[in-house]
């Protein structure tokens, strides 16, 4: 195209080219700006109007770069044949394009409060999963069942009521099992952002807990080829993964992106024995494919998760004397030499995701955007079975969700930029036949619509103030099959429920269609003020209601894979939090720190506690049941983070948590206790980026717990057996080693490695959030090996 | 115009993810056989039978019973006890496991009796009675299925039976040393007289 400058007609060379640059948003001039002919190296700006001229040029074709600080830079070309004026409008919100250059601010909302992990630190957690890498954020921990499978908690709460965003996509994959970790390839996001204020109302009502946002990497608009393969080796569980991505842009907005990743453990060794039957394979695709310029873009993307888990074989107990004595049991009495093969009891979990998205963006007014998505989940469970069905799973569930959600954005007032969009989905669950159990989880249909409107407000140079209101519509149709004298007497349905019977009754079992409708009002604020340059204050309140899911209405009976009988009831009613968090913020290399207070309030705190045990043909089986009491959690999470001198860095945080149950006045159960870390790291950049770090992270043992232990008879010996399934167990410290070094091999690319010990003393350690913590210790110690190579 | 052609080839590559999407999605629905989840418990073991016949004289049988025909949860067992032991004699015992959902009643003993290297019967009691595992699996092991019990002097007692689903074989003969998972934990009141 430069070839094309043509000096053919030079001789007419009196015309002028002028010009007005705008701001796209709000219309207004911008003062300032370089204007650049290019072909011509001629140079000017706009004055306080926004307006230029340049004179004395010839005819012929311009190409014209008009750049200003903040604003992305626009080339335009025309052919000059006469004066010529024209309107340019320039883009100041360069982050939405690309959120590498502004890093200052990534927040979701400037009054949100949140903290975020970056693709630096989830390469670490390459071979781990979601998790494990926001386990070292403070407020939040998580709930395990073995260690592979880890649901991610805030504030004490997980499951349904921490809202989980991939790509804009909120996932739907069983997540109100405490054991059915989140089906996420961690290493398909760009950045992960964990939301604890009230800043959620875009994504759902019901985010009591918080909200994991997963975003996608944004890339430059060039010409480019890139990609990386990372390999990660580890010694306890003698596996690892293997990750790569190849990302491929074009200077006309479009790119593509493929990713994939394998991951393979066989079982996992604590300090002293092997944990039997706790490997993982992990298949993980992503793609996307995109086109993207300022004004309008679309987006498809696709990503498939594979997961087959191993459950470690000796927490699977047929009755609660099996539980006493593996309680009473140092160690568990199954265990097996070294295997990668996975057996029974195991999960088999895929998980399909797709999304379309398309916006443009309307002078004046602001983006409007168009998302549809849908997303399949196929989660089997096995158990150890007899006969014929030993490969049969015992839960076999399809859960089929698609949502369609329009969203405007308008920006083009001064100081208040409006949010607002509608979302409307639907969801199919689909307990599917043959596999020889009455399913825990019924079919049923759910009908969701939601309508929100958020507002932001800039008061002043330093102050902002958000505010959204939210409202929610669902409806749930379920079939299910109730033992008739469950129905009539056990849970006395037949009077408070009974235009949910129908005629059908077979192997004294009725057939039933429970119908739900839930209105739900969620609305949130946010205030945010700049004390000075690096100081910063946020409130936020919240106010969320989460209407009960399936496994809360309508469990009951044997949950093979947690060894219990579970059972909800129809007749719980949705729950209502109202949360305050607070924050106070020092953004400082050489002292920076986060204080960050918070007190929630449930109303209707659906819990699952255990009541006791019912006499089976197995003898006692633990009973748990679900209720509703008023609960309160508070607590305070402090970061600091300090600049020794020019190689010493430290890293601290705490996090402080209080549960009660306000209806017993007993402590919540399954809470997190005090826990505490603090790094020390030594960074040299001249020195191939080399870093080493050593960390500690203690977790003191949780005093404040419900007691909801029981007595058992036990037959052979004759006589009760006390079953304590409530204390705790005892603090523990561990300690992890980490160093990192980066290499120049080639001319475009480099080279990654990083050592890491953990558990770097080998400690014997159990923790009280894991579910399986009766049966067997945590891991000992990992050495673990990475090598990246960016090209 | 380069731009418009670039676009219609991206289109058309959309179009292509959504198709497969698509297909993937079907696949996904071959397997819904049925919309009814209309699944029984077929592995259910509602129906203990313990029968013991005297060896001197086969009138001389005690039957116990523990039956719980819907399974966990519901309603709870019940026990039934038939005829009493007379002391100092041997006895003949076999047990059987149904599932009485079904229709005809399935025989769950003969699933025990095939996968014998991973089931285990164990008996506690506290009548004096010594009960001994006649029969074995196919490495020589005791499965407990058929059983010989010498009685002792007139008394009162619980007889316990578990049954142990992958239990540690061979085991120090207890169910507790075993480990494994308990599959059936039933305890009989008897008398000896």
């Amino acid at each position: 195209m430069l070839l094309y400058n043509s000096i053919v007609f030079s001789q007419e060379c009196n015309h002028n080219f002028s010009g007005n640059i705008l701001d796209f948003h709000n219309g207004e001039s911008i003062t300032g700006a370089t204007v650049f002919i290019k072909n011509l190296n001629k140079y000017t700006t706009s004055d306080v109007n926004g307006e230029f001229i340049i004179d004395s040029l010839c005819k012929g074709e311009l190409i014209i770069e008009i750049s200003h600080i903040g604003c992305e830079t626009k080339t335009v070309t025309i052919s000059l044949t006469e004066n010529t004026f024209i309107k340019i409008n320039l883009e100041h919100h360069l982050e939405e394009l690309n959120e590498v250059i502004v890093s200052t601010n990534s927040k979701t909302e400037k009054t949100s409060i949140e903290q975020s992990v970056s693709k630096l630190v989830i390469e670490s957690y390459s071979d781990k999963s979601l998790g494990d890498a926001l386990n070292n954020l403070s407020g939040v921990s998580s709930l395990n069942t073995g260690n592979t499978i880890v649901k991610p908690m805030i504030h004490g709460l997980h499951s349904s009521r921490l809202l989980i965003i991939n790509n804009n996509v909120r996932l739907f994959d069983q997540e109100w099992g405490d054991e059915h970790a989140p089906n996420i390839d961690i290493n398909s996001g760009g950045r992960i952002s964990v939301i604890k204020g009230a800043n959620t109302l875009m994504y759902g009502s019901d985010a009591i807990g918080g909200l994991i946002l997963i975003k996608p990497e944004n890339y430059a608009v060039k010409d480019s080829l890139f990609g990386n393969t990372s390999l990660s080796l580890n010694t306890n569980g003698w596996g690892g993964n293997i990750n790569t991505e190849l990302v491929k842009t074009f200077k006309s907005g479009f790119f593509a992106k493929a990713q994939a990743s394998y991951k393979v453990f066989g079982d996992f060794e604590t300090p002293n024995y092997y944990l039997s039957n706790t490997g993982i394979k992990n298949l993980n695709i992503s793609t996307r494919l995109g086109y993207k310029t300022f004004e309008k873009g679309f987006e498809a993307n696709y990503s498939f998760v594979d997961n087959t888990i191993g459950i470690l074989s000796a927490s699977h107990i047929g009755n609660t004397n099996d539980l006493v004595n593996i309680i009473n049991s140092e160690e568990p009495p199954a265990r097996n030499d070294f295997t990668y093969k996975i057996d029974n009891p195991k999960q088999s979990i895929s998980h399909h995701l797709a999304k379309i998205e398309a916006f443009k963006r309307f002078k004046d007014l602001g983006k409007f955007s168009l998302q549809y998505d849908f997303q399949i989940n196929r989660r089997k469970e096995f158990d150890l079975r007899r006969g014929d069905n030993k490969d049969v799973p015992v839960i076999d569930l399809r859960l089929f969700t698609t949502s369609f959600q329009p969203n405007l954005k308008i920006d083009s007032f001064e100081n208040l930029k409006l949010n607002l969009g509608i979302l409307l989905r639907y969801q199919q669950n689909d307990a599917i036949s043959g596999t020889g159990v009455s399913p825990i989880i019924p079919d049923f249909e759910k009908y969701d619509a939601g309508v929100y409107f958020i507002g932001n407000y800039k008061l002043s140079a330093d102050a902002e103030i958000n505010a959204g209101l939210r409202y929610d519509f669902s409806r749930i149709e379920a079939t299910k099959r109730y033992r008739v004298t469950d129905w009539n007497e056990t849970y006395n349905y037949d009077e408070i429920f009974p235009e949910f019977e129908t005629e059908e009754i077979e192997n004294s079992r009725i057939l039933t269609q429970p119908e739900f409708t839930f209105n739900n009002i969620s609305a949130s604020l946010g205030f945010k003020k700049r004390l000075n340059n690096d100081l910063e204050l946020l409130l936020n309140y919240g106010l969320a209601s989460r209407t009960p899911n399936p496994s809360e209405l309508f469990s009951d009976g044997l949950h093979h894979s947690a060894a219990r009988i579970e059972i909800g009831r129809l007749t719980i009613n949705k729950e209502v939090a109202n949360k305050f968090v607070a924050s106070f913020e020092r953004n400082n290399e050489i002292f920076g720190f986060t204080i960050s207070p918070y007190y929630k309030y449930i109303g209707d705190f659906i819990q699952l506690i255990p009541v006791g045990s019912t006499t089976t043909i197995r003898g006692a089986y633990p009973v748990w049941e679900y209720d509703q009491v008023n609960a309160q959690i508070f607590g305070i999470d402090i970061d600091a983070n300090v600049k020794i001198d020019d190689h010493f860095y430290y890293n601290g945080n705490i996090g402080l948590l209080r549960g009660d149950n306000l209806t017993d006045d007993i402590p919540l159960i399954h809470m997190p206790s005090t826990n505490f870390s603090n790094a020390l790291i030594y960074k040299n950049k001249k020195l191939n980026q080399l870093s080493i770090g050593i960390k500690q992270k203690t977790v003191l043992q949780q005093n404040r717990y419900p007691d909801y232990d029981f007595h058992t008879f036990n037959p052979t010996l004759q006589e009760d057996v006390y079953v304590d399934i409530s204390s705790t167990p005892e603090s523990y410290t561990l300690f992890d080693f980490n160093s990192s070094a980066n290499f120049k091999i080639f001319k475009k690319g480099d080279l990654k490695l990083m050592f890491t010990i953990e558990n770097l003393f080998n400690t014997s350690y159990r923790e009280h959030l894991n579910r399986l913590r009766y049966f067997a210790d945590e891991v000992g110690r990992n050495y673990n090996l990475k090598i990246k190579i960016n090209y | 115009m380069s731009n418009f052609k670039l676009k219609t080839m991206k289109t058309i590559k959309l179009l292509a993810i959504l198709f497969i999407s698509s297909l993937t999605l079907l696949s996904c629905s071959s397997d819904d056989d049925n919309n009814d989840n209309h699944d029984h418990e077929e592995e259910l073991i509602t129906t203990v039978i313990y029968t013991l016949i005297n060896n001197a004289d086969a009138t001389d049988t005690v039957l116990l019973t523990f039956t719980d025909i819907d399974g966990e949860g519901g309603a709870d067992g019940v026990y039934d006890v038939q005829g009493s032991f007379t002391a100092n004699a041997m006895y003949t015992g076999a047990l059987t496991l149904w599932n009485a959902t079904e229709n005809p009643a399935e025989n769950i003993t003969l699933e025990v009796e095939e996968e014998g290297d991973e089931h285990e019967f164990f008996y506690t009691n506290t009548a004096g009675l010594t009960i001994t595992k006649v029969d074995t699996d196919n490495n020589g092991n005791p499965i407990g299925i058929a059983t010989s019990i010498a009685t002792g002097d007139a008394g009162n007692g619980t007889l316990t039976v578990i049954l142990k689903h992958e239990p540690t074989k061979p085991n120090d003969g207890t169910s507790s040393g075993a480990g494994g998972s308990t599959d059936v934990e039933v305890t009989y009141l008897i008398t000896v007289q």
